[in-house]
């Protein structure tokens, strides 16, 4: 297993870079980080309109969150992958159809947690805010979401963890991410098929698994603070 | 000041407010009590629309503000409310919770503003605790800062939604403290609260409400102690001697 | 040629494709569910147990399987799992349906981890004082369990747990990846062979769409028919 490491260590690290398109690990936490970064404004923007008071915006979005959370995410990718270029006139790349599949994926479920944080609040919030004189806007703006997406800030993470998983799915379009680096690899190595997926996994395992640490240190944190998370649970645990 | 003319609300089939029609001048302290559901805090509530009405009009200065096209946001600016639940912003300062509404609504420059929350948490007595967090605070001053905060906006008009039923008893003091010391100053102020003790020292006047009506207004003087309306005369025997009906 | 070819998806030979990869899916949900929730129910007793090396089992469990990807599960299962067998038994796998196999271990121990959490938060998130107010009834602890806990801790797990159902039905799709001819492989064989990609893919959503209705319609009708009580 060592000598797999020590031979193809930085074709996984960064594909064929600088001979070719970037690739490998930072391939991966590239379009991860850039899919989230894109698809949280969305996303709150979705939420937002999810929890508005105006029936012309809040159906068609509830229709829209409803399809896409209904669908795979794969299928979300072939659609991209196959009418993106005939919609925009460009032969799109992998990495561009990819990005577009996850933020408009991702921002179905931010869309969600949006809704939950800002639901979550108590009601008084808006209300006091409201009473003081502010506008609808400038309450939401000023007092609802800062709350909220502080609240939300543990979910927040746990969605990137999900999006770094989701990144493999480029696989199937050929895009050279992780997963589809290491099915190279084993093609050309042949004969260790266990240890490189072994590997594979491990190095997915240590990245998610310290991110969503990193989320659950943030919730207690923000418990200690006195402020609700979105996903918290209010009541004591039965012990077996 | 205010001014309520026929007032009428339900919540579905329910009758939450019947036929309310009452004055209350500049520079009145008015006590608003009666039983649970009684509807007191409805009525408080419709002041500055945070409840609508169906029929009947409120008159804030001789303004509706429950007509149609009025800019609710103008008046509630001019209205100051605390809440059962003080409601203080989790994300904001003490200090940040007294400027937030002056600076965004009446244009003051940051500096200004932190003068006059300054001031005014001074005058509740927390001054030193300007740069600290909400829930560093217990009820009694997190309601007091509920009250500087509204103050910042001076509005003429302040209303208070049984400002101290939430908290422990020790720290009720403190807060009613802070209100009387309002109305020595001349503010107009609408209070519902179970707090006797407070009615007869300050209140100009007592309403006393059941079942969505007024039906009794008088000196806390003639209420407390020559009550006429038997609802009223049952309240009052009620909270005197919890244990006496039903011996 | 026409802009939509509804003949291409309601009859004949592409019409059967897709419709054989629907069925392949569906049996993929099923075959998976059947293995993942007695899975799902041990490891969430591991994580609750009063031994804390079966608590740690159970945890190691749930993270490693959790924080890798799917699609590395089903890489793993058909191209790794099978070099370590001994040689006879990966020769009769290799002769059956592998694939199908391999996707359908993946799935199991992907969709059990969740599951365990859900069961677990499900049986934590009632009160201990209900468990207390049992025993000082008088009942043991297992009767307890029977008769107090777990009855009020079903109503709260069942929920997630279709919620999660849903999850591994849209999740069957990535056993296109290892070759499975399941629905989204299907919709893109129906493609290459036709160019129509628009009423293949279309298809495949509607039927992926469906399905996913008809289990959030489920737990809809669940939490009306068994609602959680609190107090």
């Amino acid at each position: 297993m060592l000598e797999i490491i020590h031979d193809y260590w930085v074709y996984f690290l960064i594909g064929q870079y600088p001979n070719g398109p970037l690739g490998g690990l930072v391939l991966t936490l590239l379009l991860a980080s850039c899919g989230l970064v894109l698809a949280l404004p969305l996303g709150i923007v979705l939420g937002l309109a999810r929890v508005s008071p105006w029936r012309w915006l809040r159906w068609p979005v509830t229709g829209f969150v409803f399809v896409v959370r209904g669908l795979p995410l794969l299928m979300v990718i072939f659609w991209a992958y196959f009418f993106l270029p005939s919609v925009t006139g460009v032969k799109t790349d992998q990495f561009t159809t990819m990005l577009i599949a996850l933020v408009v994926f991702d921002a179905a479920y931010l869309a969600e947690i949006v809704r939950a944080g800002i639901q979550g609040l108590p009601r008084g919030q808006m209300e006091t805010a409201r009473a003081l004189g502010l506008d609808y806007g400038r309450a939401m703006r000023l007092v609802v979401l800062p709350q909220a997406l502080r609240s939300m800030l543990p979910s927040l993470v746990n969605q990137f963890v999900s999006t770094i998983k989701e990144t493999s799915l480029g696989y199937i379009i050929g895009l050279a991410e992780v997963s589809f680096i290491a099915t190279q690899i084993n093609t050309q190595v042949f004969t260790k098929p266990a240890q490189i997926y072994l590997i594979l996994g491990l190095t997915y395992f240590i990245l998610c698994f310290g991110l969503s640490r990193f989320a659950y240190w943030l919730e207690g944190r923000l418990a200690r603070r006195g402020m609700a998370t979105a996903s918290s649970v209010s009541a004591p645990k039965v012990s077996a | 000041m205010i001014e309520l003319q026929d007032v009428n609300k339900w919540y579905g089939s329910y009758h939450a407010l019947v036929d309310i029609s009452e004055t209350i001048r500049k520079g009145e302290v008015v006590v608003v009590c009666g039983p649970s559901g009684s509807g007191k805090s409805t009525l408080i509530r419709t002041f500055n629309r945070l409840e609508p009405i169906q029929s009947g009009r409120i008159l804030i200065d001789g303004q509706d503000i429950h007509a149609p096209g009025t800019d609710v946001n103008a008046f509630r600016s001019r209205i100051g409310f605390v809440f059962q639940q003080f409601n203080l912003f989790p994300h904001l300062t003490v200090l940040q919770n007294c400027t937030m509404a002056p600076m965004q609504l009446r244009g003051l420059s940051r500096k200004e503003a932190d003068e006059r929350a300054m001031g005014l948490l001074q005058r509740v007595g927390l001054a030193g605790k300007a740069n600290a967090w909400p829930s560093e605070l217990s009820g009694g001053q997190q309601q007091r800062v509920a009250i500087a905060r509204a103050l910042a906006m001076q509005p003429p008009l302040m209303l208070f939604d049984e400002p101290t039923s939430a908290l422990d008893p020790e720290m009720v003091g403190e807060v009613l403290l802070v209100m009387r010391d309002l109305t020595r100053d001349g503010m107009t102020m609408v209070c519902v609260t179970h707090e006797m003790g407070f009615a007869r020292e300050v209140a100009d006047r007592v309403l006393f409400m059941d079942e969505g009506k007024v039906l009794e207004r008088a000196t806390p003087d003639d209420f407390f102690n020559r009550p006429q309306h038997p609802r009223a005369q049952q309240f009052l025997s009620d909270i005197r001697s919890p244990f006496a009906r039903g011996a | 040629m026409p802009l939509f070819d509804y003949s291409l998806l309601l009859t004949g030979k592409y019409h059967d494709m897709l419709v054989a990869g629907l069925w392949l899916s569906l049996q993929l949900l099923a075959a998976s569910l059947v293995l993942a929730l007695p899975i799902a129910l041990v490891v969430a007793l591991l994580r609750l147990s009063p031994l804390a090396p079966l608590r740690w089992l159970g945890f190691a469990y749930v993270e490693t399987i959790r924080n890798i990807p799917l699609l590395a599960h089903m890489l793993f299962w058909y191209f790794g799992a099978p070099e370590l067998l001994p040689e006879g038994i990966k020769q009769w796998l290799y002769a059956g349906h592998i694939e199908a196999y391999s996707a359908i271990i993946a799935l199991s121990l992907y969709t059990a981890a969740f599951m365990a959490e859900d069961i677990r938060s499900g049986i934590r998130a009632i009160p201990a004082v209900q468990f207390e107010a049992g025993r000082a009834l008088g009942f043991g602890f297992l009767g307890t369990m029977r008769r107090v806990v777990l009855p009020q801790a079903l109503r709260v797990t069942v929920p997630p747990l279709i919620s999660q159902t849903l999850s591994l039905w849209k999740n069957t799709s990535i056993a296109t990846v290892i070759g499975v001819a399941e629905l989204m492989y299907q919709a893109g064989q129906v493609e290459s062979a036709t160019f129509r990609s628009f009423e293949s893919f279309a298809f495949a959503s509607a039927a992926y769409l469906t399905v996913s209705l008809a289990i959030t319609g489920l737990a809809t009708w669940y939490h009306h028919r068994f609602p959680v009580r609190t107090i």
